[in-house]
């Protein structure tokens, strides 16, 4: 398959770089968890009762579709093969959870992925709206509309005194985990991500690397959520969250600004350096691609670097990852295969930038 | 300090290990942890969930539960009807097996929603436009019956009688209601 061809099959319309404050936020998620009363939860239920849920909400979406999603398709996790499972996962489509761990799972997915919806994870239905840049109230929305949509015919657990039930105690309530994935180059170089994490853990909203291990964080990206989901509404969490992301964000481009002021040359020359080893480079590991991806992405934006397109970031990075790769090469890759097969990736699709820049 | 085991790095994880009744303590430095497989909770990647957080959270229940008891009496098992649960299962994997739980380990669990979130225990978020009936209209008078105060402190009668005459019609619904429900 040509490279072209399996990036336009395998980008979702949450990779691209169209959004408001797309330069920083990369993009805008909410998760809403459902269950449904008569059945027990994943930890417990029967498979009966599992195939019992997906059935009730195959039905939902035969019956009268959701007009604004168009065409739902359905996923059984049994079915697919590890691989496949691996390459949604890394597209943020599906969880870990779901792919690994869960008894007859199943997911619905928009035309556009920008909708998922995942059945029999750790809770009956977990509603998931990923949208490119900064949109949360945009995602909500539409995660509210399919909520109410798919509660027109399935009784969901809910108690009046704390909300929706489910299935672990730190979702209950609103069952929302909001999230923004954010690029923030500036504020690493200049040191200020220690100083700022740990104030905004203390606003109870969590920041973590998104790609990579513990605290680091692969590529400058990092992941803004909320904690806490019992006791305030549905639009405050994502007006909260909004207003630390707005911070960030000027933050960042503050930083972009000193940057460009204090160290011009030197930045130039780290982005360039960067743009080197990545359409250079014959073999290259994930860490270092991901630093380079992320030097030249900021180059980008600060406009070092004119004729590349914005969203090389967000595709390489999901492009890159251990299952796409191996999709990519059709069978299983050793690590130092994925090195190379990285390498060459990532050399095709910017080489792909100067031809169509050419025609 | 020096780990224990290298004598080289310093020691970085301090633990007190108790077999069949002898204490032992053991300082470590992170690598020799691990080659002695010592890592029970930082373990490999994946060992260290907030499945593992939560239970530690749960877990500080009992021991205040328990003052005052006779130790030797047997304990009523806390357990769900419609699932079976126990309590004691539910610390283990902090995962509740269906809607009833809630309802089953109400008492044990108010104070654990609390230090869950940052001190809330009720919910002010979305209520289910179909399931959730009734709560609407009380949630709706309930605002107004707060707007009504305010405008009567204010001495503002006319917005307040408008109020009064609102909250009227949402009780005539809400018996209704109820009463259809019946």
């Amino acid at each position: 398959m040509s490279l072209e061809r399996f990036i336009n099959q395998a980008i979702s319309s949450w990779m691209s770089a169209e959004g408001p404050d797309s330069d920083i936020v990369l993009s805008s998620r909410i998760r809403l968890a459902r269950n449904i009363k008569q059945f027990k939860f994943p930890t417990l239920f029967s498979n009966e009762e599992a195939e019992a849920i997906i059935e009730k909400i195959k039905a939902r979406v035969e019956h009268s579709s959701f007009s604004k999603l168009g065409e739902m398709e359905l996923l059984l996790m049994d079915s697919l093969q590890p691989l496949q499972k691996r390459v949604l996962m890394e597209k943020h489509l599906i969880s870990p959870h779901l792919a690994e761990n869960s008894t007859h799972g199943a997911c619905l997915l928009s035309e556009n992925e920008e909708v998922s919806i995942m059945i029999n994870e750790e809770d009956h239905i977990r509603i998931q709206c990923l949208f490119p840049g900064f949109q949360l109230s945009e995602a909500l929305n539409m995660a509210n509309e399919i909520d109410d949509w798919l509660e027109e015919e399935a009784d969901y657990a809910f108690d009046e005194g704390i909300g929706f039930l489910t299935s672990c105690p730190t979702n209950v309530g609103t069952g929302l985990r909001a999230s923004v994935m954010m690029h923030l180059p500036g504020l690493v170089l200049t040191h200020q991500m220690n100083r700022i994490i740990p104030a905004i853990n203390q606003l109870g909203l969590v920041v973590r690397g998104i790609y990579g291990e513990g605290s680091e964080a692969l590529g400058n990206i990092f992941q803004v959520s909320n904690q806490i989901t019992l006791g305030k509404s549905e639009e405050d969490i994502a007006e909260d969250l909004k207003s630390v992301v707005s911070q960030l964000i000027s933050q960042e481009r503050s930083a972009r600004q000193a940057l460009a002021k204090t160290s011009n040359i030197q930045l130039e020359d780290r982005v360039f350096r960067s743009y080197g080893v990545l359409s250079n480079s014959r073999i290259i590991e994930s860490k270092e691609a991901a630093q380079c991806l992320s030097d030249v992405r900021l180059g980008i934006d600060m406009q070092y670097i004119k004729n590349i397109s914005k969203n090389i970031l967000n595709e390489l990075m999901i492009l890159t990852q251990p299952g796409f790769l191996q999709q990519y090469a059709g069978g299983p890759l050793r690590p130092h295969e994925r090195d190379i097969r990285r390498a060459s990736l990532i050399r095709e699709r910017l080489k792909m930038e100067d031809q169509e820049l050419g025609g | 300090m020096i780990c224990q085991e290298c004598n080289q790095r310093p020691a970085t994880l301090h633990f007190t290990k108790v077999v069949n009744g002898e204490k032992a303590e053991f300082h470590l430095c992170e690598k020799c942890a691990q080659e002695k497989g010592e890592m029970f909770m930082l373990g490999s990647g994946s060992g260290f969930s907030i499945n593992n957080l939560l239970a530690g959270l749960l877990n500080i229940q009992p021991a205040f539960q328990g003052s005052g008891q006779d130790p030797f009496q047997q304990e009523k098992v806390l357990q769900c009807e419609q699932c079976s649960l126990t309590f004691q299962q539910f610390i283990k994997v902090g995962r509740f097996g269906c809607a009833s739980c809630y309802e089953t380990f109400k008492d044990q669990l108010t104070p654990i929603l609390r230090r869950l979130h940052s001190g809330n225990s009720s919910h002010s978020g979305k209520i289910p436009a179909r399931i959730g009936g009734t709560i609407h209209l009380r949630r709706n008078m309930d605002v107004l019956k707060n707007q009504l105060k305010e405008m009567i402190s204010k001495e503002e009668f006319e917005r307040a009688a408008e109020l009064r005459d609102e909250i009227r019609k949402l009780e005539k619904q809400l018996n209704a209601d109820q009463k259809g429900g019946e």
